[in-house]
């Protein structure tokens, strides 16, 4: 570099005086930063180290742990539990595609139909959010309880027939079955899909549909052509804040699952808190993190989107 | 990192520290002082440290680590139980046997509710217990087989049998000498846990149930039976329907009970392995039986009169939720002196009549009978002879017996 272009002389020395209001000026973007900088070294970095350092140590709580480089840990996590990863995925991709049948409805209809009524949907979308995760998991076991009208309507219809047969039932129940995973994490996750969708679908200029129709679209190629592209940096956000809080969850396969619903959040609780093995419970976090940050990345190259937003 | 050398401190430091040092009011001042001088070392010491950090190594602290003692100075014991486990009055903002504590002895309880689980407590109170710091409480409530894990790693200390003549006086015979702690040198009951078998009358309809077996093979119970996620209780029921001791079993035993279990949830026999929340599920009817907690069933039989219990032939489990004092706990001989009130017989009764949970203490029955007659005469609450008779504890386990007994059981539980 330096054979191509002499080093430019130096500019400071001939205005020394505006120097200092441009350097702090310059400054303010870092200073900005620093708050959050410093939480994610505190509250991420740290802790995700702590934890890399964890999933290569041995020991036991009496002799301690020392890192000892032991990477096997990670191959024996993964061919113990990968029924328990597979079984993470299909449910918070169901559910994560259940939230996008249900969501964009919901949020087409706040965006462009609701009106007045705009503001109480939201609200009403939000209003879950004010009592606790438990709590409302808790509240579907009561909703789907055996003897309850739900399950009683469902079994009169013969739906449960057909999920029976589909293996998302057992018998006549839709608790204790992955049903009910499934459905206790769609609830939970939608509204994280309906309000990037909503804030996607807001922001389209409603003269682009009337040009649409002016050159002979039908609503269907209108929605085809120019709502669902103009959407979809919506739809990409809201899948990715559905999937991946849903592939770590371990409530609602705890609360409303049984024992061939564990998911590998489970998993990771139990080597945490109950077996007491802390390298494989780093290790499973670890392989549950990267997995997710290759089908993340691998869907946002695919989707064609480059905003999030 | 009490002694600090003066000469590293700035001049402000020291002149904040003698000024600390007078004592009273002013201890709170040395105390930050001393949190902030560390809080700076901390912070560069922390990446040096990661690099290389694991875990050290528990168990050399054998007997327990003091703290200096400041329960003369500081009248006043932190005390950490479990949610709902002590009596309150209508107000529901009092504890009526703590305020009798304090009018006696001047002693203030700092009483929290933070112990919602076993298995997460000591996830949260491990780091400061493993690198010998002050977890903040004199008073720890835990049940048995975590109680001999904090003795086994050294991580509580050794009760002062002089503080505590009523507790030694009035614990009951069966939980006198545990395998984990014999003679009692380091904890107390707090109150006793019956396991035993709960049912929904409604649910069952007309199925007879009498037994674990009942509950494993009857087809038409299949799907509405709930076991507890608590290895200990789960397998200690099994173990005793097939005519083991729980107390005195092998690894063999072990994997036979498991496998019988296994057998029943691979027909699809056992709905869920619950934890507390299988009260819901046996209201609802969504279990039609169940191993449950016989505190629970107390409660749920007072609220619905379809639940009822049984204690099956072969026996039931028993275990114990027992007090300890953490190590560097700052208030010791105030946290003897708490144990000790409540082996007297009228607080323990006032609490027996409150939380139906099996007391430990001897002779509460006449002071019992004074408030609750009905609970006096409730063998779940007070055992009688029959029932005594009937109760088996589940031996403790070695640190590696309980790696692997607990993955075994995790297994069956489907993680």
């Amino acid at each position: 570099m330096s054979t191509l272009t002499e080093a430019p002389p130096p500019l400071t020395p001939t205005a020394p005086e505006k120097k200092p209001p441009r350097k702090r000026g310059r400054l303010v973007p870092y200073w900005l930063l620093l708050p959050g900088i410093l939480w994610l070294l505190v509250f991420f970095a740290l802790p995700m180290i702590y934890q890399a350092s964890t999933s290569v140590q041995t020991g036991s709580l009496e002799e301690g742990y020392k890192v000892t480089w032991h990477f096997a840990t990670y191959w024996d996590a993964l061919s113990e539990y990968y029924p328990q990863f597979l079984r993470s995925v299909l449910y918070a991709g169901s559910a994560t595609i259940l939230c996008l049948i249900l969501g964009y409805p919901l949020a087409y209809l706040i965006a462009f139909r609701a009106g007045r009524w705009k503001n109480l949907i939201m609200i009403l979308v939000i209003a879950p959010f004010f009592t606790s995760f438990l709590i409302r998991t808790l509240a579907w076991k009561t909703i789907l309880a055996d003897g309850g009208p739900v399950v009683g309507a469902l079994n009169t219809l013969h739906v449960l027939d057909v999920t029976s047969w589909l293996g998302m039932t057992s018998g006549d129940r839709v608790l204790a079955t992955p049903l009910a995973v499934v459905c206790g994490l769609t609830y939970n996750f939608l509204p994280f899909m309906v309000l990037p969708l909503y804030t996607s679908l807001e922001r389209i200029d409603g003269r682009l549909h009337e040009a649409a129709g002016d050159l002979y679209a039908k609503p269907i190629t209108t929605f085809r052509k120019v709502t669902f592209p103009l959407s979809m940096p919506g739809v990409v956000s809201g899948t990715l804040l559905t999937f991946i809080p849903a592939a770590g969850d371990y409530v609602n396969a705890d609360l409303l699952g049984s024992t061939d619903t564990r998911m590998v959040g489970n998993v990771i609780q139990t080597q945490f808190l109950r077996i007491l093995d802390y390298p494989t419970a780093a290790a499973l976090s670890f392989i549950l993190m990267a997995a997710i940050l290759v089908m993340v990345t691998v869907y946002i190259r695919k989707s064609g989107t480059e905003d999030l937003v | 990192m009490e002694q600090y050398e003066p000469d590293r401190l700035s001049p402000a430091q020291v002149a904040a520290m003698r000024r600390s040092l007078r004592g009273g009011r002013a201890a709170m001042t040395r105390r930050s002082l001393l949190r902030a001088s560390t809080g700076g070392a901390l912070a560069l010491g922390g990446l040096g440290t990661l690099s290389a950090c694991g875990i050290p190594a528990a168990g050399n602290t054998q007997g327990g680590v003091s703290a200096e003692d400041h329960s003369a100075k500081e009248k006043v014991v932190n005390f950490s139980n479990w949610t709902e486990y002590i009596d309150v009055d209508d107000s529901e903002k009092h504890h009526p046997t703590l305020d009798q504590f304090r009018k006696r002895t001047g002693i203030s309880v700092k009483y929290t509710e933070d112990i919602n689980d076993n298995v997460e407590f000591f996830g949260k109170i491990k780091p400061q217990l493993a690198a010998g710091q002050d977890t903040g409480r004199d008073i720890i409530v835990l049940t048995d087989w975590l109680a001999a894990r904090l003795i086994r790693l050294g991580w509580v200390q050794k009760l002062d049998a002089s503080n505590l003549p009523h507790a030694y006086a009035n614990l009951s015979a069966q939980f006198r000498d545990p395998d984990w702690d014999p003679g009692r040198a380091y904890s107390y009951v707090w109150q006793g846990i019956s396991t035993v078998i709960a049912y929904n009358k409604k649910a069952l309809d007309g199925v007879e149930v009498k037994s674990l077996s009942d509950l494993l093979d009857n087809p038409r119970l299949k799907g509405r039976v709930g076991f507890l996620s608590e290895m200990r209780d789960s397998i200690g029921m099994t173990l005793l329907d097939m005519g083991k001791d729980p107390a005195d079993f092998t690894t063999d035993d072990f994997d036979a009970a498991v496998a019988r279990i296994q057998k029943a949830v691979d027909k699809g026999q056992i709905r869920r392995f619950t934890g507390n929340d299988y009260t819901s599920d046996l209201t609802s009817g969504d279990f039609a039986a169940c191993i449950a907690w016989a505190g629970d069933v107390v409660q749920l039989k007072a609220d619905s009169p379809d639940i009822d219990f049984l204690i099956p032939d072969s026996g039931y489990i028993t275990s114990t939720d027992n007090l300890l004092i953490p190590n560097k706990a700052r208030h010791k001989t105030n946290a003897e002196r708490l144990i000790d009130f409540y082996y007297e017989p009228k607080p323990a009764a006032e609490l027996a009549a409150y939380i139906n949970y099996v007391t430990p203490v001897d002779g509460v029955k006449a002071e019992l009978a004074k408030i609750d007659p009905d609970a006096a005469n409730n063998p779940l609450i007070i055992p009688d002879k029959a029932m005594a008779e009937k109760s088996h504890p589940f031996r403790s386990l070695s640190s590696k017996e309980e790696t692997e007994f607990e993955q075994k059981f995790a297994k069956l539980t489907g993680a």
